[in-house]
């Protein structure tokens, strides 16, 4: 009796402590988010003289939105917004089809070279793409590309400031090519024999039969997809002169290099971060399991 | 049969054209540009100089030499603090007890936020006058008032080790987690039957348990450290004198600001050697263990 009661009283103890460390290690990842979102909220005289104390992470005083419309008023950030979705967008969405199919086809189609292609497309995984960012700059300057002018397809060369050249690139990826072939070889090849001889073809398997059976598939590679495609900075920055086209990243840091108000620069990043981190809460299972979804492969 | 070849070609070709076109041609080009003189906009031809951009690199460009120091060191710190600390997180939130999934999104957090959101908010609060130090003022009473992190050579480099850390160690502690939760608990009973405490089972069970992961682990840090850029371009541009200049960051700034594609692309390609030692010797140490 006396033993059972020391040791509840010893493991409750320890409890203590373990949640302790955890709202320790919490209080450490937030306090840099939670400061942000505050400080976007002072004026920049308060927001300066609040940081000697605790009244940073709070919002209290002079509270407002004066800092983002600020922002608004000085750079088109809505225009920044939408060119990063359109972007996201399409190399989430193109993504999914075109990896999809890849997979599909080496997993469960037999051709020639299959091996030889699949061997090639897991040793691209070990390429970063700052090794190459620098030589597909001078490539994609050198791109052909179609114009409709007065009416008439022309050609001319040269990709830089455009659309395409923030997304082209990025649809086909090795990695996402590898987790859908990796779920598609979990579907039992009778399907695909009954359906054969139903008379389906091989591209009706893969939509009425492949992709309905493989929606965590698609839900992983999207969430694995979507955060590169809205964070893109470097190939942005070299390729993306024009206002118009350039992503929220770049348009911050620009926004950043020359403006000393930290009020709106805290605006600016708290309104880049906001969807993402909405997004992220409300599919948080999901981005977990596809995170651990990437260790797998080992 | 046909029918089978046919299909299969033509579902594959969108990707394996684009990968050829945006990554295996791009990798072939950087490795012919590196012995040329390419400009990005040059009146004058290219042409072959064999291993001048290599000999210049090495000899004649000490802004590579430190970019190279710098970034061997970002690794060779970054690398063993975030597996260890992100394996500490992982045994932390492994726990079946009331609330820790809300801590592994908490410890996740920063890992869905952007680097460049993540590179300018530290930057605020490095500022001389900033949150971390009037956080030190005030843990210290007063006795030290902090520096100027990122102005002063000698802190700048760790300063920006330790945001790094704190953005990225979450998704380390995800696949960690992954890695624990495939251990089977019959593996622990055995173990405490045997008398075995917290220690003898990390080390005689996790520990050996975990090696498939160890080794993705720690290859995906290495070669994220080693290509580390947007820290560098957002709040220091390599400096003060070079002293966070990174091999991708100096790549960029001769290949890109500077126009010499020829020797950007050479200095990539050093780059990319350093990945594929790494990958090769992470390769030839797990083959002799098995």
């Amino acid at each position: 009796m006396h033993k059972g009661h020391a040791e509840r009283v010893l493991r409750r103890r320890r409890r203590g402590w373990f949640y302790l460390a955890l709202v320790g290690l919490a209080v450490f990842f937030l306090f840099p988010l939670v400061f942000m979102f505050v400080a976007s909220l002072k004026p920049d005289g308060q927001l300066l003289s609040d940081i000697g104390g605790w009244r940073a992470f709070l919002p209290v005083g002079d509270i407002s939105f004066h800092n983002y419309a600020a922002v608004f008023d000085r750079v088109p950030v809505g225009r920044f917004l939408l060119n990063s979705v359109i972007v996201t967008v399409a190399i989430v969405g193109l993504g999914l089809v075109v990896n999809s199919t890849a997979g599909f086809a080496i997993s469960r189609l037999r051709w020639t070279g299959r091996g030889l292609v699949f061997s090639v497309i897991i040793a691209t995984l070990i390429v970063p793409f700052e090794t190459i960012a620098v030589p597909m700059v001078y490539w994609v300057a050198h791109l052909p590309t179609l114009l409709f002018q007065n009416g008439r397809v022309e050609y001319d060369f040269g990709w830089l400031d455009s659309y395409q050249v923030q997304i082209v690139p990025f649809i086909a990826n090795g990695f996402s090519i590898f987790l859908f072939a990796q779920y598609f070889s979990t579907i039992p090849a009778s399907i695909d024999e009954a359906a054969r001889i139903d008379g389906a073809g091989w591209f009706t398997i893969y939509r009425k039969i492949a992709v309905p059976l493989s929606g965590p598939a698609f839900a992983t590679v999207a969430i694995l997809t979507f955060l590169p495609a809205w964070n893109q900075y470097l190939w942005p920055s070299m390729v993306v002169q024009d206002e118009n086209l350039r992503p929220v990243m770049v348009g911050m840091q620009y926004f950043f290099q020359d403006n000393t108000a930290w009020g709106e620069i805290m605006a600016y990043t708290s309104m880049i971060t906001l969807p993402v981190l909405v997004v992220f809460l409300a599919f948080q299972r999901a981005f977990v399991s596809s995170v651990a979804a990437t260790g797998v492969k080992g | 049969m046909r029918a089978e070849r046919r299909a299969g070609w033509a579902m594959a070709a969108p990707a394996v054209l684009l990968l050829l076109a945006f990554l295996i041609v791009p990798v072939i080009l950087g490795f012919v540009l590196s012995f040329t003189n390419a400009r990005l906009i040059s009146p004058e031809p290219t042409v072959f100089t064999g291993l001048d951009n290599f000999v210049r690199a090495f000899t004649a460009d000490p802004a590579f030499f430190h970019s190279l120091v710098n970034t061997i060191l970002f690794a060779a710190v970054v690398v063993p603090v975030q597996a260890g600390f992100g394996l500490l997180l992982a045994l932390l939130v492994n726990r079946k007890i009331r609330g820790v999934v809300a801590f592994r999104v908490i410890f996740f957090i920063p890992v869905v936020t952007s680097i460049v959101v993540v590179s300018i908010l530290w930057k605020f609060m490095y500022q001389p006058d900033g949150l971390i130090n009037s956080f030190i003022d005030s843990i210290t009473f007063g006795a030290w008032q902090g520096t100027a992190w990122l102005n002063d050579p000698s802190t700048a480099l760790a300063a920006i080790i330790v945001l790094s850390i704190w953005q990225a160690v979450g998704f380390h502690m995800l696949i960690w987690l992954a890695g624990l939760q495939t251990i089977p608990e019959e593996l622990y009973e055995a173990a405490r039957i045997d008398g075995a405490g917290t220690w003898r089972q990390f080390r005689d069970v996790t520990w050996p348990c975990l090696r498939p992961t160890r080794v993705f682990v720690l290859i995906t840090i290495t070669i994220a450290a080693l290509g580390l850029f947007v820290q560098i371009d957002v709040m220091t541009q390599g400096g003060p004198v070079d002293s966070t200049s990174t091999l991708v960051y100096h790549a960029v700034r001769m290949g890109y600001h500077q126009q010499q594609i020829g020797y950007g692309s050479a200095l990539s390609l050093v780059f990319f050697v350093l990945v594929l030692i790494v990958a090769l010797v992470q390769r030839v140490l797990t083959r002799d263990k098995d």
